[in-house]
């Protein structure tokens, strides 16, 4: 939601990354704002997921141009494991499995990790548990999850279910969920969504990067942003997502043609 | 590779450092001569003196083996001194009459002897370079019958055990570096466990190499009598050297019937520099023999150290529905080679044997896996299960698992299972990203990874394990 008196989260100018000398990213200018909900739409290769991950710090990409202050600092000052604990979350496409470590196990570390981080007490195992399971509940997750090797052998829905409980658990400044839609189910994408919703407050702020429009059926987004080729190259409201829908892409290249044409 | 992995990977050595004491060296060679020396420094009897010799000369005629999956340079064994000890100023009776200089290198190892007798109910016998210099609990363990002690003491206050056990496990020319160790033994643990007797509490050695370019040789022998039962710990560690040392020990276990032994090992010697310069050479062969009916033999081991380990606990199932057991974890990082695992050997009817072995490679390291399960035409049922798991730390590193299976009794049942697996960029992304270092990661990852064999040690032990696999691959992820 859109508020009177937010402040700037997130402020991306000219952007520019690679990943092995191919550019992706070419120059992005975002403004994230507290409480604030966007979706970064675009066709495969448009470099949305490059985005995500550039701002979360992956070692693969390079930053070649531009800036991005986070609450006013330099993000790039951080380490990785810097960022997340700043507040910056990124919700995986594809969460990777980490055989022999048990979720539980898992959870707590970061989990007290980011309560280390405000000066708050860690919980031990059996207070963790009692917050986990509440936290389970709500996204309708079986319990026997917390037994379990971090996503290994999950299905394409629980691991998804396993960021959205990671993000509740560690409670961001801005979470950024990339395809986080996809391989869900159309009940498992409405539990997903709902516990997006319960998280996004006036505080924090939500970054959807998704193909499909049908996510933002349940979370209703401020802005939407059409990225091709590296760039943002149409920015609106809610129903553009719907215009996108209905046109398909090349309704914006073409428009886009069109505009400079004329 | 990331630069995190790389300054964990090239941590220095914690426990590099020479102690100050003057110690009584052999002159280097090996010959007749030198095994009389050692023989008439240590005033042992005739019949020991022989069975040195005799190893001697079994020595003489065997071939350094070569099968196996490590290269270093040959050893000169001419070069190398064989009897070493500190010079003790008189006869201990007491931990306060240790050299002070001694107790701070085990402090600096982080092995306060005394309080950790003391708080953790563990009777430490410490060796130190070859000799045995301080005991505890020994009178706490002689009120049940145990004998636990020196090698050497033993030799002397019980030579019959001695007689009748040495070399029944492991003969005088088993194998080549078997041979040199009974001709040329300086010291180790000797324990005995009376028929019905529980040992009330861990029986712990620690042992530390000091003198440089002095090969150890020690020898260990355990014998649990009929239902009896012991837990054994081994913990190593070294100081850092520039010029390799060879380490051949021998250990061999005994359990008659119905007897319980437990032989865990934590293993962190001096594994060289980043370039692989210096460092252990480490040679053993450990064996135990489930000679009785329902004996059990239980090898645990964490292998950290060393520039080249050789090493393959082993047990050979003599008694019927006897049961052997190897737990192994073998890191290696930078240049060190590791060949390492197990002999099961099914002699008795319904013998049954566990292998989990976990190597953990990095660095440009080599870590093979090499075991063999053999049924023998009198094992009827005999039954084998093994589980063989390799992870991989880096690009540079890599695993081997060399299983031999030779089953002569149709009514067997062997299974074997293996996997290898990568720390990847990814893996630790996905914990950076939830606020989680690069060190925590892999440390929770190798954990994950160690959990079935680290169930295995006992506790304390088990938390030394754990800190010391953090320490020796604390950034080699990339």
């Amino acid at each position: 939601m859109i508020y009177q008196d937010s402040k700037i989260l997130l402020e991306v100018r000219g952007l520019c990354a690679t990943v092995n000398n191919s550019e992706i990213l070419k120059g992005i200018d975002l403004t994230i704002k507290s409480g604030e909900i966007h979706a970064i739409m675009g066709t495969n290769g448009s470099g949305k997921s490059t985005l995500a991950k550039v701002l979360a710090g992956h070692t693969d990409y390079e930053i070649t141009g531009g800036t991005v202050d986070f609450e006013g600092k330099n993000l790039f000052d951080l380490e990785p494991e810097e960022r997340a604990r700043a507040g910056i979350f990124l919700g995986f496409q594809y969460p990777i499995e980490i055989p022999g470590v048990a979720n539980n196990q898992f959870l707590r570390l970061a989990f007290n990790t980011a309560q280390v981080q405000q000066n708050k007490d860690e919980l031990d195992p059996l207070e963790f548990d009692d917050l986990v399971r509440e936290k389970m509940k709500l996204l309708e997750m079986n319990p026997d999850f917390l037994d379990r090797s971090v996503n290994e052998n999950f299905s394409g829905g629980e691991k998804k279910r396993n960021e959205i409980l990671q993000m509740s658990l560690l409670d961001p400044k801005i979470a950024i969920l990339d395809e986080t839609d996809s391989g869900l189910d159309i009940d498992a994408l409405r539990i997903v969504s709902n516990g997006v919703n319960q998280l996004a407050n006036k505080d924090n702020a939500t970054i959807l990067v998704t193909h499909y429009q049908r996510m933002l059926n349940y979370i209703v987004p401020d802005y939407v942003h059409v990225m091709e080729s590296g760039r943002i190259v149409k920015t609106g409201g809610k129903q553009l997502a719907l215009d996108l829908e209905k046109h398909g892409y090349d309704w914006v290249t073409i428009e886009k043609t069109a505009a400079v044409g004329a | 590779m990331g630069a995190v992995l790389q300054d964990l990977i090239n941590k220095p050595y914690e426990h590099g450092f020479v102690t100050d004491i003057e110690s009584d060296v052999a002159p280097k060679g090996l010959s007749e001569d030198t095994i009389r020396l050692i023989s008439s420094k240590k005033n042992e009897p005739e019949w020991l003196l022989d069975f040195r010799l005799k190893a001697y000369q079994k020595w003489l005629t065997l071939e350094e083996p070569e099968w196996s999956n490590v290269k270093y340079p040959k050893i000169d064994f001419q070069a190398i001194s064989y009897y070493s000890s500190p010079k003790p100023k008189k006869k201990l009776a007491s931990m306060d009459e240790v050299d002070p200089e001694l107790l701070r290198t085990f402090e600096k190892l982080g092995v306060p002897m005394s309080e950790r007798a003391a708080l953790a109910g563990v009777a430490v016998d410490v060796i130190f370079d070859s000799v045995s210099v301080a005991t505890t609990y020994k009178e706490k363990l002689a009120e049940v019958g145990i004998i636990f002690g020196s090698f050497t003491e033993a030799v002397h206050s019980h030579p019959e055990l001695i007689k009748k056990y040495l070399g029944s496990v492991v003969p005088v020319g088993d194998n080549y570096y078997a041979a040199l160790n009974s001709a040329v033994f300086t010291d180790g643990s000797f324990c005995y466990i009376p028929k019905g007797v529980k040992c009330p509490m861990d029986l712990s050695t620690y042992f530390r190499i000091n003198t440089e370019e002095s090969g150890q040789f020690e020898r260990t022998l355990i014998i649990a009598e009929e239902g009896s039962s012991v837990s054994y710990l081994e913990g190593c560690t070294a100081p850092r050297f520039d010029t390799n040392q060879l380490h051949a020990a021998v250990v061999e276990l005994v359990a008659l019937d119905n007897a319980d032994i437990k032989y865990s090992t934590v293993q962190n010697w001096y594994a060289g520099d980043e370039n692989g310069v210096g460092g252990i050479y480490n040679f053993v062969t450990k064996r135990g023999l489930a000679k009785g009916k329902n004996s059990r033999i239980s090898w645990t081991q964490v292998e950290t150290g060393s520039a080249i380990t050789w090493k393959y606990p082993s047990c050979v199932l003599q008694g019927d529905n006897s049961v052997g057991e190897f737990y192994s974890v073998a890191v290696t990082n930078n240049y060190q080679e590791a060949d390492t695992g197990t002999k099961m050997i099914h002699i008795g009817k319904n013998t049954r044997s566990t292998i989990v072995s976990k190597g953990i490679s990095a660095g440009h390291s080599n870590n093979s896996y090499r075991g063999l399960v053999r049924i023998t035409p009198t094992a009827a049922n005999a039954r084998n299960f093994s589980q063989c798991d390799s992870m991989l730390i880096g690009d540079l590193c890599s695993a081997s698992t060399f299983p031999y299976i030779q089953t002569r009794n149709n009514s067997a049942k062997v299974e074997h299972e293996a996997s290898t697996s990568k720390i990847g960029e990814d893996q630790l992304f996905y914990f950076a990203q939830r606020g989680i270092g690069s060190e925590e990661a892999v440390s929770m990852i190798i954990n994950g990874f160690c959990k079935d064999v680290f169930q295995q040690l006992p506790m304390e032990f088990a938390v030394e394990a754990t800190n010391l696999l953090g320490l020796k691959l604390e950034g080699s992820v990339g």
